[in-house]
């Protein structure tokens, strides 16, 4: 794929990106986010974090399967709006839920493991974030790669998160379970089958 | 996109105003019909999931909101703020009706609260049923505005037209073995989708001890806002204990049972460490997820923030009583 063909995608990504954020402002707007908008933005920002982390985490699948490379270059500004909407799901919930309460807010972080994990996960993903710039990634060499394989352990806090937040009915968390799984899975498979793997390769 | 929470498959996640009105609905049908069957066939199997959305408003038709003639206000809730009807009609816990909040509003508008009867059941002079025309003659309504506080930490202010369950207590006659009372919810997996799925063990069943179920503040509900209980707020007849979480008032009861036993609640065998038998609104005894000791009060805007829980959600003075030497930390 062409340069400026990748330019066009990667402001095709932008616009998609940014809807969520949008249809949130604009139900805000019209006062039109439900009884409780503060769960709603909560969820909202939650699940689009989860869905950007897995779209970034399918570029290497879509290497692997089909031997095209030109995604791959996606990975970064994929990665960054899943931090985008990771910041926003943390401020929702220390500003507009908990409205700075520091005690309260604490307390349910540190005796509730489903916070727990979710802000373990957050933490984890503000080096990725820092080092996403093409300065740290020379910089770093060979350890870059090392630091960003982290993403594995968030992906796998993020669902958990989701997982422990429902009271009953597991159906959403078990589709993004899943997806993971999938996602990780063609990663290991091609892993332990080197003959795919060096015929992908040739395809490159 | 099925993995997106936002998805439209999903019912919870439909906006009253995406629903496409009754209208613009059918006069798509006219435009299918004339379009030519072989394109209609086609187009009417994606359009047949829509569907279940689109002819079930969230917005109720007003002959459904009828107004009870005849019940008294008291004393109670006077000078709380009254969570809008919008709200209290929108948001709802009714697994019966699906998990996501605003499920029960567009999936129970087919169920039929009428006619109905409760059988009473058990440690009782004689087994009998009470239909629902007799029950609400068995004590002058009122209104009570209560405070609802739900074990997932919001609350909304509710103002309920019921009787005492007392005064239906004291007509079922019970025995001196009665020492709890048992409630057992509708399951028809005919009118209630979320009754198909094994999401908790069907029929829905809650319990009262003796002493609370003829606590003055127990009340069942028939109502809400001066009009009949809409569906999905659990009519014709519902339990109100407002010291306790909301899930502890069973909706659309159709048995009431008097057992010398605790009786084995439908959340309590979801999660035995998550939900007890008690139930009581207590801010020093979080859920093993989340913290109780705060809530979102429904209605508060976006940053209305949150307010402390009191303890037995500020009903002490009628209801402490009733558990003092108990352990309230064990007996949660």
């Amino acid at each position: 794929m062409k340069k400026q063909h990748i330019v066009f995608v990667k402001a095709a990504i932008w616009l998609f990106a940014l809807l969520p954020l949008s249809r949130l402002i604009w139900l805000g707007v019209n006062d039109n986010l439900g009884a409780n908008p503060i769960e709603f933005i909560e969820h909202s920002t939650g699940t689009w974090a989860l869905v950007f982390l897995l779209i970034t985490l399918s570029m290497t699948p879509i290497r692997l399967l089909t031997g095209q490379v030109w995604q791959i270059q996606l990975r970064r500004v994929l990665g960054l709006f899943m931090f985008f909407y990771a910041c926003l799901h943390i401020i929702t919930y220390v500003w507009l839920d908990f409205v700075f309460m520091w005690d309260e807010l604490l307390i349910d972080v540190a005796k509730h493991p489903r916070i727990l994990v979710g802000f373990a996960a957050f933490l984890l993903a503000i080096p990725l974030a820092a080092t996403s710039n093409s300065y740290m990634i020379k910089r770093l060499k060979t350890n870059w790669k090392k630091l960003h394989q982290t993403v594995y352990l968030i992906a796998i806090l993020a669902v958990v998160h989701f997982w422990m937040l429902v009271k009953k009915d597991l159906t959403e968390p078990i589709y993004y379970a899943v997806m993971l799984i999938v996602l990780l899975g063609i990663r290991v498979y091609f892993k332990y089958q080197p003959h795919l793997k060096s015929k992908v390769t040739k395809a490159m | 996109m099925i993995i997106l929470n936002q998805s439209k498959l999903n019912p919870s996640n439909i906006q009253p105003s995406e629903i496409t009105s009754r209208e613009v609905f059918e006069n798509r049908r006219h435009f299918l019909k004339a379009a030519g069957f072989g394109l209609a066939a086609g187009s009417a199997l994606l359009l047949s999931r829509q569907s279940q959305a689109a002819i079930a408003p969230v917005t109720f038709k007003a002959n459904s909101r009828q107004k009870i003639s005849g019940f008294s206000k008291t004393a109670y809730g006077a000078g709380e703020k009254l969570t809008q009807y919008e709200d209290v009609t929108t948001y709802n816990n009714y697994y019966e009706f699906g998990t996501g909040k605003s499920d029960p509003a567009i999936q129970a508008t087919l169920f039929k609260p009428r006619p109905w009867t409760i059988s009473i059941e058990g440690q009782v002079k004689k087994a009998k049923t009470i239909s629902i025309e007799d029950l609400l003659k068995l004590a002058p309504l009122e209104e009570r505005i209560y405070r609802m506080r739900c074990v997932e930490a919001w609350s909304m202010v509710i103002p309920w037209v019921g009787l005492p369950l007392a005064s239906l207590v004291k007509w079922a006659e019970p025995t001196g073995n009665a020492k709890y009372v048992e409630f057992i919810s509708e399951s028809d997996p005919q009118s209630m989708p979320g009754v198909r799925s094994p999401i908790l063990d069907w029929p829905y069943t809650e319990g009262l001890r003796m002493d609370e179920a003829t606590n003055p503040l127990t009340l069942l509900a028939v109502g809400l806002y001066g009009e009949y209980l809409p569906n999905q707020n659990g009519a014709p007849v519902r339990l109100v204990t407002p010291w306790k979480y909301g899930f502890k008032g069973g909706k659309a009861i159709v048995k009431i049972r008097f057992v010398d036993k605790m009786p084995l609640t439908t959340w309590y065998k979801a999660g035995p460490s998550e939900y007890g038998f008690y139930a009581n609104v207590n801010p020093n005894v979080d859920h093993p997820r989340w913290t109780q000791s705060s809530e979102k009060p429904i209605g508060a805007g976006l940053f209305g923030g949150r307010i402390k829980t009191k303890m037995f959600n500020g009903y002490s003075e009628q209801v402490a009583h009733m558990y003092t030497g108990m352990d309230l930390n064990r007996n949660f």
